[in-house]
């Protein structure tokens, strides 16, 4: 029998014609009726008109009328709330049907019906249906609770249901238990409070119903497993245990969240042996992903990226299978590629780069090209691959493939800069392929080439001129690398591009429009003007190494994925909050700032997959990173005394040009860095507040002002020193007396110039935290002496330490490790304390963003009755944890904190310092 | 978690049938998911995309699509796995999932579609349970315990199976089937190769039997051997899977194989070892390409199993330029055809002996005088073979206990085949 007869009714009248079917008294007819309206409604054709007439069918005993009357019923219930009241009566008698088929029916169909009116009528039969003696009712109704609290959560919570749905837990049935886990979860991500706790209690009642339950039933607890937070390793040690047979398991679904549930379970577990026992026992099941359909693949691909940067030791052995066949899809061969990239090692670079060779060769544009950029990579990230790398890459431009030999030469310009000095002999054989470059991206590698080595490529002045000649038509890319690429052929050989810097700079600055290039025209235009050995100091200036970082995830945002692994997060390598809308409220600010900086690789706008461009995001921030620690370092290395303050602040940002040299990036950093290192320069935003300690008065041979601080992970003591005196101070001393934070700093003498009578320096002493200990009683005053040689004048002073800058960058807890440890502190140590606002304004948000800048961490916030409730974890040098919850009530300057810490000691420093940070601005 | 909608659709992208489970994402938006797909170079078309906050995740069957829809952080592995076990389903039901198929079925498509998944959480999926309820002709609905009833096992430990089969003559046939696949590169290195195995059942068992099979398992020899069991030669499965059937922390605590099977045909576990064999069939290739006019190709294959087996229906897939034409052919065994849809040669072998037999083919092509310039495709020499009765793993059955209450006998059939997987040669 055929179902397609149905679908052939289109004459006109159709509709009266099903009307007068409806009416039918006989059975078979109203049944034939009811499917022809459902084929309607499956083509799309609105037949809602029909809906009194349809409901007119539903108290039947043919159950397959029955069903589909209620198919009906739940796809236009919307469009006539007030007449699907009149279903409810069926439903409510359905509901108590000796049948339990039917009762579990009723109960499922009424809670898809998205209806206020009917929802108010589901409680009592849902209330029945949860306590229903056959489990298929209870395991249906266990859903049913989840699809009303999405229509109407206060009814739920009022009801009690939520309570029914955690005493489920334990029901004798497993599959009941699974759907209640898949319920009180799925509540547990929207809802304000917390209402599904995996606790000792019944953690063995899931791991119990696990060996039981049908394999979607696995996948809900395993996923559930990873709210719970081990207490002790013996526990993490247990249930690892428990859920490593599900590797075995034919369901792909289940061996992933088992896989998860041991990725979090195995940062409990201190004891080397038993980590790499299960580290061994997942690589099998995640190689066997690989056998699987080309879409499992795909995301078992995506999530072994994630696991091979948490535990390469995972798959390291395992590079073979990820070896690309001929006929896998591209976007396969695309994560093959990259989980190649990062198992490649010095043992098997060998057979790694003679398979990128191989795809190299393939016809796949964007395979070739990532394959040939694969190549690059490699040879950047194994110092000792980087000859036979940049052999492969030799041959491969041999091909004379235009876009194996455009990409090529981008790759061979990144290896440049990681080893400079060591493969410029190849230059000769790049500037043969020039004219068959025609990308962008390609051209500025060559011509940062060609810039960078000016001063070894005989005719450097004429491969320029003739990119010269085109300038106007040149991507902003190209002409900005063209301009930095001749200013730089200048100032290594003046004679040969006099004219041509003439040129250029004209060019740049009188005749385009684009503003990055006429900005830094005006730049160089300045620089050269002004002064040509500063020129050549700042364009010719060494550059940092750079590293691959190119798929590398930022550490909080690959543990968030880890706990996200199977699940779509996974496959965008984001975090759910950047693409959920529907999530509890307080995690979404909390996210903010990490998202901001981060860049996923998976990005699924236009210009989704890897572009030619892909490669540099990461590469390009890590650069822009290291230029930022450059300039700190540089501070006091006066490069030039150009007075460019009025130009700094009228430097757009450009960010997207790797080329730049440094000190470029410099500048266009120097807008969220403070300003580029002038030094001495009276316009520098200087990043700490010093206060005199010594000499105020000027009545001493010396005037001391300084201030501790930290930054990039280092405590430094900021001084400012102002001789007064006559002579040369030369070298000077300096040494902390016995303190309560056990600090000193870890080079006595001052790395600093002598200083003249009458001028002034700055010098930052690192300080040595490492080992801080810290005694009884706190006294937050630290006394120093500073001896000046060679004339072994002493002076005494003292200085308070502010405590937060012991707070270390990774204070960060997770929000279940901050539960557990809060509940393992015990209540003695606990201390409040209430804190006076005395800032004229403040919001609690950017109060909070300021915390975060010191290192105190924010975790979680949530607002409750015109409270904020804010709970954050910092870390001491010496791992002491402090937490606290900040209470911020609405029109009240009072702040309550609540805080614990494993060190009770520090307690009253603590709270101290507190004040210190919220009050001061 | 959970999935917001489900939709069929044809190649075109237009929806056969569609199911919302929670009313959060439109379900126009299935429209928008064609225009992208369609649009799409196939480089990016990832099989779980991103648009407008909402994810689609889909595969492709005979021209269909099976398409979910979240707009949450949903459990993407779940989703892809439900989409494929939805085609066993339907494959089930309907012998072949296809345009026409569910045409021919939507009223059962709706009720099966409303029993697997429930507010976007997979149910039950077991074909064979679905089917004791699900059926596709009407039924009366009685008053009172006759009609049609749920299966206890839907909710039961054993889910898979229902009670009170009754067969005649109990049997249980086994066949363990092992795929090669491999991987050799131009010059002749072999970069991988490897041998997915799979034990499949069918069992024509009544009642509730308690099976155990027994495999010469390397580690579960080891462990016997202490104790003075039988020596034999074990075999190191790396990474085995089991039908849920199969007590998975009994496997783990003893190695022993437990269960109740379903009945009919299953898969009952399946298992990988990455041991470097021999390739059982060796391919090598000349090939001589003079530009514009001919090319000219000589190949050899040579078995490498033992001389006792041998292997069917051999096909050798010799890849050739799209422009090649007039083929001639010279082989010592078999034929030889050009199958210009493939581009390429199929030599065809229909018993090729093992130990070391060596056959020869040469094959000639005109090329035409002009050709464009685009870069050749370099698709690799694929092998097809199967050798019956061999395993290459060496993996044995040596034992199926089957224990049912009412002590009936059974006896149990074992076949072992040989096949050959993804068996590539590259080709420079």
């Amino acid at each position: 029998m055929s179902d397609s007869k149905y679908f052939q009714t289109t004459k006109k009248g159709e509709i009266h014609e099903l009307k007068e079917e409806l009416l039918s008294q006989r059975e078979d007819k109203k049944k034939e009726a009811v499917k022809k309206v459902i084929a309607a409604m499956t083509v799309g054709k609105d037949v809602s008109m029909l809906f009194t007439h349809v409901l007119n069918c539903m108290q039947t005993h043919n159950l397959e009328l029955k069903k589909l009357v209620y198919l009906y019923v739940m796809n236009y219930a919307k469009n006539h709330p007030d007449r699907a009241i009149l279903a409810v009566n069926t439903f409510q008698k359905d509901a108590t049907d000796p049948n339990p088929l039917i009762r579990a029916l009723a109960v499922r169909t009424m809670g898809c019906i998205r209806v206020d009116n009917i929802t108010e009528h589901l409680c009592e039969p849902l209330r029945h249906a949860l306590k229903d003696q056959d489990p298929y009712v209870r395991k249906t109704a266990a859903v049913c609770v989840a699809k009303l609290y999405d229509v109407n959560p206060e009814l739920v919570e009022n009801q009690g249901f939520l309570n029914i749905l955690n005493d489920m837990l334990g029901d004798s049935n497993p599959m009941v238990v699974a759907n209640a886990v898949a319920a009180l979860t799925e509540i547990d991500e929207v809802s304000k409070t917390e209402v599904f706790r995996i606790h000792s209690g019944n953690l063995n009642k899931l791991l119990a119903a696990l060996n039981e339950c049908t394999e979607w039933g696995q996948v809900f607890i395993l996923n559930s497993l990873c709210k719970y937070t081990p207490r002790d390793s013996q526990e993490a040690e247990n249930v690892c245990e428990r859920v490593a047979p599900r590797l075995q398991h034919a369901n792909s679904a289940v061996v992933l969240s088992a896989v998860k549930v041991l990725m979090k379970y195995l940062n409990s577990i201190p004891n080397g042996d038993s980590v790499r026992t299960f580290c061994k026992k997942m690589a099998p099941p995640l190689v066997t992903l690989l056998s699987k359909e080309p879409e499992i693949q795909f995301l078992g691909l995506r999530n072994i990226n994630l696991i091979v940067q948490r535990r390469p030791e995972i798959l390291q052995y395992e590079m073979k299978v990820f070896f690309c066949k001929y006929n896998d899809p591209i976007y396969v061969k695309m994560e093959k590629l990259e989980i190649m990239i990062m198992l490649a090692n010095e043992k098997n670079i060998d057979e790694v780069l003679l398979e990128f060779k191989e795809y190299a060769t393939e016809i796949d544009v964007e395979f070739v090209r990532k394959a040939v950029r694969a190549i690059g990579r490699c040879a950047i990230k194994i110092d000792r691959a980087s000859e036979r790398c940049i052999q492969v890459l030799l041959d491969l431009i041999q091909t004379k493939v235009n876009y194996v030999v455009q990409e090529a030469i981008i790759v061979i310009k990144d290896i440049f800069r990681k080893y400079p000095n060591k493969y410029e002999g190849i230059i000769a054989t790049l500037c043969a392929n020039l004219e068959s470059l025609d990308e962008p991206e390609a051209k500025a590698s060559m011509i940062w080439i060609i810039g960078e080595y000016a001063e070894r490529i005989d005719n450097a002045h004429e491969l320029l001129n003739s990119f010269l000649e085109g300038f106007k038509d040149e991507n902003s890319q190209v002409q900005l690398q063209l301009l930095t690429a001749i200013v730089k052929l200048f100032l290594k050989r003046p004679k040969d591009a006099q004219q041509m810097v003439q040129t250029v700079l004209n060019l740049s600055t009188q005749e385009s429009d684009n503003p990055d290039l006429r900005d830094r025209g005006f730049v160089y235009w300045r620089l050269l003007s002004t002064d040509f050995e500063a020129a050549k100091a700042v364009v010719l200036s060494e550059k940092p190494l750079i590293t691959d970082t190119t798929s590398q995830l930022d550490e909080s945002l690959l543990n968030e994925l880890i706990m996200n692994i199977s699940t779509l997060a996974s496959v965008y390598h984001k975090p759910p909050e950047t693409f959920v809308a529907k999530l509890k409220g307080i995690k979404r600010g909390m996210r903010k700032e990490e998202e901001d900086e981060e860049e996923p690789d998976y990005v699924d706008d236009d210009n989704n997959g890897p572009s030619p461009n892909q490669g540099y995001a990461g590469q390009q921030q890590q650069n822009n990173q290291q230029y930022g620690q450059q300039q700190q370092q540089q501070r006091s290395g006066n490069l030039i005394d150009l007075d460019l303050s009025d130009l700094g602040s009228a430097l757009p940002q450009q960010s997207n040009n790797p080329y730049a040299s440094p000190q470029q990036q410099q500048y266009n950093n120097s807008n969220d860095l403070g300003f580029l290192g002038g030094g001495g320069n009276n316009n520098v935003r200087s990043p700490v507040q010093k206060s005199v300690i010594f000499g105020g008065d000027k009545s001493q041979s010396i005037q001391i002002a300084g201030a501790f601080s930290r930054a990039n992970n280092r405590v430094s003591l900021e001084l400012t020193l102002s001789n007064n005196s006559q002579q040369q101070m030369a070298r000077f001393k300096i040494q902390f007396y016995q303190n309560s934070f056990g600090i000193s700093p870890i080079d006595p003498i001052l790395n600093c110039p002598p200083i003249e009578p009458g001028q002034t320096i700055e010098v930052s002493i690192p300080i040595q935290c490492a080992n801080a200990a810290f005694t009884q009683p706190f006294n937050p005053v630290i006394d120093m002496a500073m001896m000046v040689l060679p004339s072994q004048e002493k002076f005494y002073f003292k200085m308070n330490f502010p405590f937060n800058c012991l707070f270390t960058e990774n204070g960060r807890l997770e929000r279940d490790s901050y539960l557990a440890m809060w509940r393992s502190i015990p209540e003695t140590n606990e201390r409040q304390k209430e804190i006076q606002i005395r800032l004229n304004q403040f919001d609690p948000a950017s109060l909070l963003a300021k915390l975060n800048q010191k290192n105190l961490f924010e975790i979680v916030r949530k607002s409750n009755n015109g409270q904020e409730i804010s709970f954050l974890s910092c870390k001491t040098e010496n791992s002491i944890y402090i937490l606290v919850e900040l209470t911020f009530s609405q029109n009240s300057r009072v702040c309550k904190a609540i805080s614990k810490s494993t060190a009770p000691e520090v307690m009253p420093i603590f709270e101290h310092t507190l004040d210190n940070l919220i009050n001061n601005a | 978690m959970a999935a917001s909608a489900i939709f069929l659709m044809d190649s075109k992208g237009k929806v056969l049938i569609s199911r919302n489970y929670r009313g959060d994402v439109p379900m126009s938006v299935a429209s928008k998911f064609v225009s992208k797909i369609l649009e799409e170079e196939d480089l990016n078309l990832k099989p779980i995309i991103q648009e407008d906050g909402i994810s689609y995740i889909y595969v492709k069957y005979n021209n269909l699509f099976l398409l979910a829809t979240t707009e949450r952080n949903a459990n993407a592995a779940t989703i892809l796995l439900f989409l494929y076990k939805m085609i066993e389903v339907f494959n089930e039901y309907f012998k072949e999932l296809e345009e026409e198929s569910i045409r021919d079925n939507f009223v059962v498509i709706y009720e099966l579609m409303d029993e697997m998944m429930d507010f976007g959480y997979p149910q039950s999926t077991e074909p064979k349970i679905l089917q004791e309820y699900i059926t596709q002709e009407g039924y009366k609905l009685e008053r009172g315990a006759k009609g049609i009833m749920l299966p206890a096992a839907i909710t039961g430990a054993v889910s898979w199976r229902k009670e009170g089969i009754k067969y005649n003559k109990n049997e249980v046939f086994l066949d363990v089937v092992e795929s090669i696949n491999l991987l050799v590169s131009a010059n002749g290195t072999v970069l991988r190769s490897e041998i997915v195995g799979a034990v499949k059942m069918k069992s024509k068992l009544s009642g509730m039997p308690e099976l155990r099979l027994g495999l010469n398992d390397k580690i579960l020899f080891e462990n016997s051997n202490k104790t003075g069991a039988p020596k034999g030669k074990g075999v190191e499965l790396e990474d085995v899977k089991f039908h849920q059937c199969v007590r998975l922390s009994k496997f783990e605590n003893d190695r022993t194989i437990s269960f109740i099977p379903p009945d009919g045909e299953f898969e009952l576990m399946s298992y990988r070892l990455n041991t470097t064999v021999k390739p059982l069939i060796w391919v090598e290739c000349i090939s001589d390409t003079h530009a514009h006019s001919r090319v000219e190709y000589m190949v050899k294959a040579k078995s490498q199993f033992k001389g006792k087996s041998i292997a069917n229906n051999v096909e050798i897939i010799v890849p050739v330029p799209p422009d090649a034409d007039t083929p001639k052919f010279r082989c010592t065994v078999g034929t030889c055809k050009y199958a210009p849809e493939k581009d390429a040669i199929i030599w065809t072998i229909k018993q090729f002996p093992g130990g070391g037999k060596e056959f020869l083919m040469r094959a000639h092509f005109g090329l035409p005088s002009i050709s464009d310039e685009k870069p050749a495709t370099k698709p690799p020499i694929m092998v097809k073979f199967e050798i019956p009765y061999y395993t290459v793993s060496g993996i044995q059955v040596r034992y199926l206990k089957i224990i049912e209450k009412s002590g009936y006998q059974a006896l149990p059939w074992v076949r072992y085949v040989c096949l050959s997987g993804d068996y590539q040669f590259r080709t420079s």
